[in-house]
């Protein structure tokens, strides 16, 4: 497995407060590597440290061999980042082609065989491409902000809780699309509280406890840790 | 009853005004759309258009008086300058007025005097460098800006409001291209609408901003040359009144709306003028501020609503 992605001791601050307190990560190409954590563990700074929204004081990022963690975003997505944001933030006073028109900025303009591909994989999407973003249901927008994100061509796709919200027969819905967008070549690092189903499609995890990782493995072990299942399934004491 | 006798008399006045307003209040609202700021500085910006357009015709035309096409190019030159001049200061007041602030994520307060600061700058530099006194731009035509040159609905046009109406009317047409058909402004609409997820997608936002402040600019520096071609010429303190009303014409038409700002212009134009029929010339500043007084009590989001980044 080569490395295609890796933190190495990063440390985030907002102000005074530490929210990341080295956390080194290695995700490979072709893999699905989930992300776990409580509420408030760092997961959601992770992603946007990667994505150069925000910047490290302390430790490196790599990217293809690359240091990048002192990139401004725009730059980072330019290099095969995509990024799909916690609470999906699509554009509301935009069309859905409008946004996914956004999401392949970096070429100038959408090409067709990229949206056939997201439309493919979210045929909903193709429906409804002239409704405004604000106006789509939180499923539906979900949808948009993953095809968005797959729009810039990804090397490796950052997804942010895609089923926050979602209702269960959507929810699966959403990680057998995830898992298709894996095996067509996208590697894939996906942040969830659905600690279960995020495990069943991934081949790794990490677990993230107040800004720094406590477990690390392959995503069957970690399937039947424990620890993991007394914290994200209610079973008995660790 | 009023209006009955002359109705068109301060009705075509009062839209070419619009025309003015409404290149300016597009500064406003732009910059407010990417920013949430409003850039006090643009009246002058739009003074230094009145600059730019005044010392390029007085040195090209000097004593000749044009005529036939090549007053139509002398308008045209005119413009120019005035849009190179405006957008060139307003990329500058971007650049030491505002982004320094940006970068240290600073409070809007700060942003409001520090745009403060740079406006009176500016003013004072003009009045030092240029001098005190209104100067006229040399006249790219022969014939007299009252004369009419056509007439509608019994009242004549003159040549000065016809090439106001013509220039205002070709640059809105290209603005609006602008924000909806090309990158840049896709880019515009998309930082306007949620900044931090624009970045994610690969929009340079200080790029776009820069840009904003430039586009703002040079409509509002056109707009500034048009003002002193008329009889109010141009002078170090000419921004601040049109500035103004600029300002409520956005307000007017819903700060951040783009659309809203060319309605809100023409239509506060047009107010004003027929309250002059009304009430008495003296009156026409007192009106205008009215009106933005009372849209911010009755309807603070405008007649268009404040809709950042909309697209139609
Ligand atoms: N802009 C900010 N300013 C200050 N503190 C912040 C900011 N954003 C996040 N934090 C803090 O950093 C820590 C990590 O936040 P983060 O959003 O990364 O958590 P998370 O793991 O994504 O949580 P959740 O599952 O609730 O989304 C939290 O303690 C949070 O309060
Ligand atoms: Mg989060």
């Amino acid at each position: 497995m080569s490395v295609l992605l890796q933190l190495s001791d990063v440390q985030v601050r907002y102000g005074a407060i530490a929210a990341l307190k080295g956390v080194t990560v290695e995700i490979g190409a072709g893999e699905i590597v989930a992300l776990l954590g409580a509420n408030g563990a760092g997961k959601t700074t992770t992603l946007r440290t990667i994505s150069g929204q925000l910047h490290p004081h302390e430790g490196r990022i790599f990217f293809e061999g690359r240091r990048i963690d002192g990139l401004p975003a725009h730059e980072v997505v330019g290099l095969g980042i995509g990024h799909s944001p916690e609470g999906r933030r699509i554009f509301p006073r935009m069309s859905v082609l409008e946004n996914l028109q956004m999401g392949a900025y970096r070429f100038g303009r959408a090409r067709k065989d990229d949206l056939d591909r997201v439309f493919a994989l979210f045929p909903r999407l193709l429906e409804r491409r002239t409704q405004d973003g604000g106006t789509l249901s939180g499923g539906e927008q979900q949808m948009l902000a993953i095809g968005r994100a797959l729009m810039s061509r990804p090397t490796v796709l950052l997804l942010d809780e895609p089923s926050m919200g979602l209702a269960p027969l959507l929810v699966q819905q959403i990680f057998d699309i995830i898992r298709e967008i894996n095996e067509q070549g996208t590697t894939v690092l996906l942040v969830e509280q659905n600690a279960v189903q995020a495990l069943s499609i991934a081949h790794r995890g990490y677990v993230l406890e107040t800004g720094s990782i406590v477990m690390s493995d392959a995503a069957s072990s970690l399937l039947v840790d424990p620890r993991v299942r007394a914290a994200y399934l209610g079973e008995g004491a660790a | 009853m009023c209006l009955t006798h002359n109705f068109w008399g301060f009705f075509v006045p009062g839209l070419a005004n619009g025309f003015l307003y409404a290149l300016i209040a597009l500064g406003y609202t732009l910059v407010y759309g990417v920013l949430q700021l409003i850039n006090f500085a643009h009246s002058e910006v739009f003074m230094s258009g009145g600059f730019a357009g005044l010392f390029t015709l007085n040195w090209l035309i000097g004593k000749h008086h044009p005529a036939g096409m090549s007053s139509v190019g002398y308008v045209v030159i005119g413009c120019v300058a005035g849009a190179v001049g405006g957008g060139v200061v307003a990329y500058l007041l971007e650049r030491v007025a505002y982004r320094p602030l940006r970068r240290r994520h600073a409070p809007k307060l700060a942003f409001l005097i520090s745009a403060i600061g740079a406006s009176y700058f500016l003013l004072n530099l003009a009045g030092k460098e240029f001098g005190r006194d209104s100067r006229p731009i040399a006249q790219p035509f022969t014939q007299t800006q009252t004369d009419p040159l056509f007439k509608i609905f019994g009242t004549g046009v003159s040549l000065y409001y016809a090439v106001i109406a013509v220039v205002a009317i070709i640059m809105l047409v290209m603005l609006d291209r602008l924000v909806n058909k090309t990158r840049l402004g896709q880019g515009i609409r998309a930082v306007a609408q949620d900044a931090d997820t624009a970045g994610l997608m690969g929009v340079d936002i200080n790029r776009v901003i820069a840009q904003t402040f430039i586009v703002g600019g040079l409509l509002g520096g056109a707009a500034g040359f048009l003002y002193g071609l008329g009889p109010a010429n141009v002078s170090y303190t000419m921004g601040f009144t049109p500035g103004l009303k600029a300002f409520t014409a956005a307000v007017l038409g819903g700060i951040g709306n783009i659309r809203g700002a060319m309605l809100g212009g023409l239509l506060l134009g047009i107010i004003e003028n027929l309250s002059v029929a009304c009430i008495s010339p003296s009156w026409v500043d007192v009106v205008s501020f009215f009106i933005l007084v009372l849209v911010l009590l009755v309807r603070p989001t405008g007649i268009l609503g404040e809709r950042l980044g909309r697209s139609a």
